[in-house]
Formats: C-alpha cells, sequence, structure tokens
C-alpha cells in the first residue's frame, strides 16, 4: 500500500482553514447515532472524548488506572507551548512553527506542524475557559517562561504542575460529559486488540481488570490515544504501568509504526541509585531557565568528590567546566534535550561523572539565587544586604518558582538543592516515534485513527520541551474532532455495529487464548526479570548513541529474551480476578516485540538526527566538528513499518519529506 | 535492614481478609517504599505465590493511585508525600510495618490494598467542571484579569491529587477536603461564578448520598494530605454552600 499523507494543497497558512471549510460533517441529529471508542483518557484521548461527545457523537472511553484523572500526562512539569506573543518578544505562529520543525531536527511533516502552532493559542483561551489556574504576574495576566530550543518567551505554566491542571481540565470536561451519559467510561479496563469488520476499524477487545472479564465494544471509529512506548527501556521517567499495547495491536492488524528510533533521552532527571530501581523520575527542563549545569575541570576534584573528600560547594568557579555554556554560547543551558543529554554523556563517558555510579552531572541554583537575592533587595529596598540576606531572599523566589520540584528532588536524594547543587543524568522520557497517522491522523486502518504520543507526526526526531501537551491538546481539542467527522459522514446510515459476529469471536479468542498461554505456562521466571532484561539491552545498544554492530546485536538479543520470555515466563493467579502480573506479561509480551522493531528502524537510519545519534555520522571539522551529522539526501524521510510476522521481517515504506516553507539547514545551537 | 511486614490480604471484595505476616532482606534506605514492595512481590512470584496487589502508577507523587495505610497513617509516616515518595529511610533495621489499605465505608476494598475510589469519580461529575464547550472562540486568555492572589489560592487547591488519604485518615471518613478544593478553585476564579450555586449544591448532595462522613474538623486530613491541601477549602465550600441555599 503506498502511504498518502492526504495533506491539503494551497499555502501552509492556508491548508487547515481551507480544508476545515470543505470536509464532510455530520448533522447533529445523525452524530447520536454514531459511536467512537476512545482508549487512553491523558490530555490527548480526554480532550478527545470530551469534544466528541459535546457534538453529540456517542463516546466510550477507556483507562487502565481507576480514572482519567491518573493518565501520566498528569506528571508533565514545566508547561505548555502557545504563540500568543503575550510578551511581545517576538513570537508567531511561524516561528512556533519553525522552532519546532528545527527542533525536530527537520523530520517532521511540515503541514502538521503549521497546523499545532496555529491551534495553540486557542488550547490556552479553552483551559483558561475552564477554569485551569495558570500562573499570572501581578497585573493579572498570564505569566510565561522559556523552553529549550528557543528564543523566546512562550510558555504557559501552573506552577511545576502544569500536565496535572490541564489534564484536570479535560478531565473535568469529560466529567461534564459522563454526567450527561455521552461519555461511557470504562475504568480499569484495558484494550487488548482492535476488530476489523470488511478492513475498517470497528471496535475493540478489552479486559475488564477488576473482575477479568473479556469485553467486547463496537463503534463506528476507534480512537487509539494510549501514549509512547519509553518503557521498553525498563527504566523511564514513564508511568509504571504506561505501556504500547494498544499501539502494538493496531500496528499488527495494519497500522504502519513510524520512526520508532525516535527516542527522547531527557536530561534532568534524577541520577539512578541501585538494581532495585523501579523508575526514573524527571525534574522539569524549566530548571534550566535558572540552573547552570557543571562537572569538575579537573578529574582530582572529581575524585574527590565521589571519595567524599569534597563538596562540589568547596570549587571556585574557574575549577568548573560550565559545559553547555562552553560549547554553545548562544542557547547555552537551554539548548534542546537532546543536545543537553548527549553532552552529559560525553563528559560522564570522560570519567567527570560526578556520583558513585559515574552517571550525573551538576545543575546549580546558586547563581540564580544570588541573581534573585539582589533583586529583591533592590525591590525591597534593603541597603547593603548581607550575602545571607541576599540567599534567603533568592531562595524565596526559586521556591515560588520550582518549590514542588525541589521537595521532590530532597525527598528521593535526601539532601537539600537549595544548598547543594543537584545531581542530575538523562534518562528515557518520550517517544516521537509511534503510529503512523495521515494529516487526518487516521492510521493505516481506515477508521482507526492515533494521537497525542501514541502517533508519530508532530516532532520529528526531537520534541522541544512543552511541546507535548501542545500536541495532545491540540490533537484532541481541535484537530481530531474535525478530521473524524469527515471518514463518519459515510457511515451515517450504517446502524449500531454488531459484536456477535465471527470477526468479534475471532478476535475475542485471539485474546482468551494468549491470556490461557500466560497462566498456564509453567514457567519459572517473573515478567520484570525478562523486562529488565531487555531495559538493559535496549539501554546500552539502543540508547544515547548506537552504531551498526550494537544495533545488530540488539536486534539478536531482543529475539533471544523473547524466545525465552515466551518459554520460561512465570504468571500467577487466574484469569477471572484483578492480576497485574497478568497485566504486565501482556505488555511486556509487546515490548519484546516492538524493542526489536526499534532496533531495526535505528539500524536502516545511517544518519544522526535528533534523538537518534549514530556514531558513525558525526561531523569530522570545522565549527560543528564532533555534532550529530544528518543526511538530508537520502534520509529525509518517515520511516513507516508493515508488520509481517517476525519484527524483523517488517517492510519499510517511506513517507518523503518535503519542506517548502522551511530552508533545511545544520541544527545549530553554537 | 531487614523487616515484618505485616499486610492485608483479601481476595476480592466479597471475600474476608486477614493480616499476612512477610519477612524481606537488604532492604536499602534508598529505596522507595513501593520498591521495598516491589522486592517483595518478586519474592513471591519466585516462591509460586500470589503478589500482594496494590495501586501505583505514576511514583513520582502526582497521579494519586497510591493508597496505602502505613502503621496507622495514610501514606505511612512522612509528611507531604505519597506512598511511592516515601523512602525507606524512614524505618529502621528490624522494624514491623503494617500495612492495609485506605478504610472508608465509600472506598470498598477490591483486592488486598486495592480500593475503589469511583466514590470520587462520582462527586466531580455532580459538578466539578466550568461548562465550556471546546469551539477555539472562547474568548482570549488575558481577557479577564485574576488577580495573581487568587490564581495561586485557586492554584493551590487545584493541585489536589484526588488519592483519598483525607477520607482514610477522617475519624468519620469525611470527604470534605476532596470536595472543599474543587469547590474551591472554581469559586476563586471568575470562570467559576456562573455555575456556583448548582456547583456546590450537586456536588455536596453526592457526597452526601456516597456514604463519606461530615467534617468535625480534628483536620486530620490537612495533616495527612500529600499536597498540603489547607482546611480553609472546607470553611470556603461551606460558605459558598450557606450562600447557595440563600439564593
Amino acid at each position: 500500500m503506498a502511504l498518502d499523507s492526504r495533506v491539503p494543497q494551497g499555502p501552509i497558512k492556508d491548508k487547515w482553514t481551507d480544508y476545515k471549510n470543505k470536509i464532510n460533517l455530520v448533522n447533529p441529529a445523525n452524530k447520536r447515532h454514531i459511536d467512537v471508542i476512545v482508549v487512553g483518557t491523558g490530555l490527548a484521548g480526554g480532550s478527545a472524548a470530551a469534544t466528541l461527545a459535546e457534538l453529540g457523537y456517542n463516546v466510550k472511553a477507556f483507562a487502565y488506572q481507576d480514572s482519567p484523572r491518573r493518565a501520566h500526562s498528569i506528571a508533565a512539569q514545566g508547561g505548555i507551548n502557545a504563540a500568543k506573543n503575550y510578551q511581545g518578544d517576538g513570537d508567531s505562529t511561524y516561528r512556533l512553527f519553525y522552532d519546532t520543525v528545527k527542533g525536530g531536527d527537520y523530520r517532521s511533516r511540515e503541514a502538521n506542524v503549521y497546523r499545532l502552532a496555529e491551534v495553540s493559542a486557542n488550547i490556552i483561551d479553552q483551559c483558561v475557559a475552564q477554569g485551569v489556574p495558570f500562573a499570572r504576574d501581578y497585573g493579572g495576566l498570564l505569566d510565561n517562561r522559556s523552553f529549550g530550543g528557543v528564543l523566546v518567551s512562550r510558555t504557559f505554566y501552573a506552577k511545576g504542575q502544569t500536565g496535572q491542571q490541564l489534564l484536570l481540565g479535560a478531565y473535568s470536561a469529560m466529567n461534564r460529559q459522563i454526567a450527561r451519559g455521552k461519555i461511557e467510561m470504562f475504568n480499569r479496563h484495558e484494550m487488548l486488540d482492535v476488530v476489523k469488520v470488511d478492513g475498517k476499524a470497528r471496535g475493540i477487545i478489552a479486559r475488564n481488570l477488576v473482575t477479568g472479564e473479556i469485553e467486547r465494544h463496537s463503534a463506528h471509529a476507534v480512537v487509539v490515544a494510549s501514549g509512547g512506548y519509553g518503557n521498553v527501556y525498563f527504566l523511564s521517567t514513564n508511568a509504571m504501568g504506561s505501556n504500547a499495547t494498544a499501539a502494538w495491536k493496531i500496528h499488527k492488524k495494519g497500522a504502519y509504526f513510524a520512526n520508532p528510533c525516535y527516542t527522547q533521552i531527557h536530561p534532568t532527571c534524577i541520577p539512578r541509585s541501585g538494581d532495585y530501581q523501579s523508575k526514573l523520575t524527571l525534574m522539569s527542563e524549566s530548571l534550566r531557565n535558572d540552573g547552570r549545569i557543571w562537572v569538575p575541570k579537573n578529574m582530582e576534584d572529581v575524585l574527590a568528590i565521589r571519595e567524599g573528600r569534597k563538596k562540589p560547594t568547596d570549587l571556585s568557579e574557574d575549577e568548573r567546566d560550565y559545559y553547555l555554556e562552553r560549547r554553545y554560547p548562544a542557547f547555552g543551558n537551554l539548548v534542546p534535550r537532546d543536545v543537553a543529554s548527549r553532552a552529559a554523556k560525553e563528559r560522564c563517558d570522560a570519567g567527570y561523572g560526578v556520583n558513585a555510579t559515574g552517571e550525573a552531572v551538576y545543575l546549580d541554583f546558586a547563581s540564580a539565587i544570588e541573581r534573585y537575592g539582589k533583586e529583591q533587595a533592590k525591590i525591597q529596598n534593603i541597603q547593603n544586604p548581607s550575602k545571607e540576606k541576599i540567599t534567603e531572599l533568592g531562595e524565596k523566589i526559586v521556591e515560588a518558582k520550582y518549590g514542588n520540584l525541589f521537595q521532590m528532588y530532597e525527598k528521593i536524594v535526601d539532601e537539600n538543592p537549595y544548598k547543594m547543587p543537584m545531581m542530575i543524568y538523562p534518562a528515557t522520557h518520550y517517544t516521537m516515534g509511534g503510529v503512523w497517522v495521515d494529516y487526518n491522523l487516521m492510521t493505516t486502518i481506515p477508521g482507526c485513527y492515533c494521537i497525542g504520543e501514541a502517533n508519530f507526526s508532530d516532532h520529528g526526531a526531537n520534541r522541544l520541551g512543552a511541546s507535548a501537551l501542545m500536541q495532545g491538546l491540540a490533537d484532541g481539542y481541535f484537530v481530531l474532532p474535525y478530521t473524524i467527522g469527515d471518514y463518519l459522514a459515510n457511515d451515517i446510515r450504517t446502524g449500531k455495529i454488531p459484536t456477535d459476529t465471527p470477526e468479534f469471536d475471532e478476535a475475542e479468542k485471539e485474546v482468551k487464548d494468549r491470556i490461557d498461554f500466560f497462566i498456564n505456562n509453567n514457567g519459572t521466571k517473573s515478567v520484570d526479570y525478562f523486562h529488565k532484561r531487555l531495559g538493559k539491552v535496549m539501554w546500552d545498544k539502543v540508547g544515547m548513541a548506537r552504531n551498526e554492530k550494537g544495533l545488530k546485536e540488539a536486534m539478536a538479543e531482543i529475539k533471544a529474551i523473547r524466545e525465552a520470555f515466551w518459554k520460561e515466563v512465570k504468571v500467577p493467579g487466574s484469569a477471572n480476578e484483578m492480576n497485574p502480573e497478568l497485566e504486565k506479561a501482556g505488555r511486556v509480551a509487546d515490548f519484546l516485540e516492538l524493542g526489536e522493531l526499534f532496533a531495526k528502524d535505528a539500524l536502516m537510519r545511517e544518519e544522526s538526527c535528533g534523538g537518534h545519534f549514530r556514531e558513525e555520522s558525526v561531523e569530522l571539522e570545522g565549527e560543528q566538528k564532533g555534532e550529530a551529522k544528518r543526511n538530508d539526501k537520502d534520509f529525509a524521510f518517515v520511516a513507516a513499518w508493515e508488520y509481517k510476522g517476525e519484527p524483523a521481517d517488517a517492510v519499510l515504506h517511506k513517507e518523503a519529506l518535503e519542506f517548502k516553507d522551511i530552508e533545511l539547514k545544520q541544527r545549530s545551537y553554537k | 535492614m531487614n523487616l515484618t511486614l505485616k499486610i492485608w490480604r483479601q481476595k476480592d471484595s466479597q471475600s474476608k481478609g486477614q493480616m499476612v505476616d512477610y519477612k524481606v532482606t537488604d532492604i536499602s534506605e534508598h529505596m522507595s517504599f513501593l520498591e521495598m514492595m516491589d522486592v517483595l512481590n518478586e519474592q513471591l512470584v519466585n516462591a509460586g505465590e500470589e503478589p500482594v496487589a496494590f495501586d501505583h502508577d505514576c511514583r513520582e507523587g502526582i497521579c494519586g493511585m497510591c493508597s496505602m495505610y502505613i502503621n496507622g497513617e495514610a501514606h505511612g509516616p512522612d509528611r507531604g508525600v505519597t506512598t511511592c515518595q516515601l523512602h525507606m529511610r524512614m524505618f529502621k533495621d528490624g522494624d514491623t510495618i503494617t500495612i492495609e489499605p485506605f478504610r472508608a465505608a465509600a472506598f470498598p476494598v477490591i483486592k488486598d490494598l486495592v480500593v475503589d475510589r469511583s466514590s470520587f469519580e462520582r462527586i466531580q461529575q455532580a459538578g466539578g467542571y466550568i461548562s465550556v464547550n471546546t469551539s477555539g472562540n472562547t474568548q482570549d486568555a488575558n481577557a479577564i484579569p485574576i488577580s495573581k492572589h487568587a490564581a495561586d489560592e485557586a492554584m493551590d487547591a487545584a493541585t489536589c491529587i484526588g488519592c483519598g488519604a483525607c477520607v482514610a485518615t477522617c475519624k468519620n471518613s469525611s470527604a470534605m477536603l476532596f470536595v472543599g478544593a474543587k469547590v474551591s478553585q472554581y469559586a476563586l476564579l471568575p470562570q467559576g461564578q456562573v455555575e456556583a450555586v448548582d456547583r456546590v449544591k450537586n456536588m455536596v448532595a453526592q457526597m452526601d448520598l456516597e456514604g463519606f462522613g461530615n467534617c468535625t474538623n480534628t483536620g486530620a486530613c490537612e495533616v495527612e494530605c500529600p499536597k498540603g491541601i489547607s482546611l480553609d477549602n472546607i470553611a470556603r465550600m461551606n460558605r459558598e454552600l450557606m450562600k447557595a441555599s440563600l439564593k
């Protein structure tokens, strides 16, 4: 099947408006006869479910947690971008579009990104109307902060809990529709397969996680909004339950999976402390507004710190290497995430890591505390303030900005980050790759849509900070509700989709057989045992830097782990009850396939771009020496993989990327 | 450190539960409480026994899913944290730790330490929203200035994670802090004024219907709340309810 992105014709700034004017609509009376399933209730799924229900469709929404409010969007801290230009610093739709395409290292679809930038301002308006308490300045207007990879202040925030507040906004919109009966909410349910009838997505098979019952649900369209696949690394900043099962199931039924190798390793996470570690915790990128990143210049100091003979605060300014400011003077500590992560890895690989594992760098707030302290002293008219007074005043400002993050750090690490620099290290955070979708956000299965982090389209090879929340809500509030109507307009006479059909029988049998296999398999090893092994291969060989040899090894090793898993896995308990081990087994089985495709995609892409760094492809000379080298001649395409049984046999389809409104350039942050 | 765990085991909502003793060894003080539970569960799986079911997800203290009652305190002995952020450095070698589910009539046990908090969902559905459709044509976000003070106070109320610790710790199993936080968030913002009367009446009515108890101002909820939601929110809710009843 040839890939058709269905990008409308015409100038980029008119595409979306013209397109909306021409697509098919479903009249309000007919919407009552159309059902839509939404899998996942984070920012994308929650906003989509609420909006579709407002429009009059009958929505069935599914979440594996006990409430839509628990989806992992809630953990997003820093903020949400929007081209409002409230600060008057030169922001515009075009500039947000440009920054996002550049930040994505020119591997995203131009038309989608422009649309995202276009609707970004509406999101802020909508959220304020819903009662989202964004931060405000003393004049009562909305405040902004800056994020990596951009030169304007366009990020709206609610303390360090922006994702929480936006999700609770979408959740409240859902609650209104649940109360009206327009959304039927299925909490503690997991989608285990999609059902196709005459080639179209017409329903799902779901498991009730409390009773273990297998249920059939039909609809005229299925929307998958199940988030990213970062947990393929075992350790990531994702929630424990975050999984790729819904996305992977639709892939196996015909949806192409695009660019799995584009994964974001976030630079500012709390370093690992031991082998028992179950997850990693992110510290918002917003901290880089005020925090300076450094390691000691001299190896003696590194050793002294590791052995506890010196503290970081003992080192003078000229004994410190502020390596981001040194390497990237224009953007400094606010370079994009992929660049900051690789720079931390480079220093730690060279031996300058500051904790016992050698995998940590400092994020230091001392300069910011001093700067804010002096400013406050002026504002409060305090003459000749003492150093202590300045520190006290400065700490107050830092606390107001990042208090909850500092508290979280202190609880985990047991060290006071106001007095001692934080230690940070990169960790898997976000997956730019995902299910391939066209301009309508429809996958290669007709009637099956994919939105939010689960799809691939807007962030290219690297996502900029505060853009995930923007994309999730853009897809759910402002894009999908239009585009899905164009498809559903053909279904107004279809009537309810029956579930007592051979297609549902077959899908249900497959699901039940797999569950029975797990329960009856007489293995000896826990699910986590295999998940941890997979994670180690992924991190070591498909992590921040990749090469041909390692990737080939990874593919073989993942295949071997997968085979061992199916032979030796042990799942206690039964199928007809709440059984968390059984849930994990199904998810890890899918990660064991996805991981291999991930490595295969990384092997195919013999260039470095964004979050994908191939050691064979670096600049060898000039000002950019050692930086990632992109290859636009051979690799300016989306890699969309078609499922053919074994992941190694997946077939590659290419969607060429054309840049008509932006010149392809090397991404320089120097 | 080596610990003895006394854990509530209950097969399902219909069965009778009981406390069961377990031992875990070599627990690091840097582990989170749930990582200690992971160690126990790995041990149980390897021994062919059923692991302890407990709710958890983000493990960053924000999703509100985790819900244990540890040594008689919701989310355990530390302050301002959820169970997932509680660290083993709060305990000593040789300790016996009692772990129970959140207990309240409106939170029936589903299995082991997992409880059903759908009563919270129904309260939110009764009025925890502003009726505004998604259009892209709502007025500009800066059209109505909101004082920083009000916005910050609304944010402090909105920070509730809906975990239910307030209910579990209250001797009356009252949900007033949870409901008060939502009512306050909207009461403090101009956008929330239009539906203020119905909102507070409906949410309180649903709360009563679900079987939550009344508030007797003991303040335990505020102490145990992992997000520091203040008792002021209960006072504000009562004031809103009084105002509403006069309209």
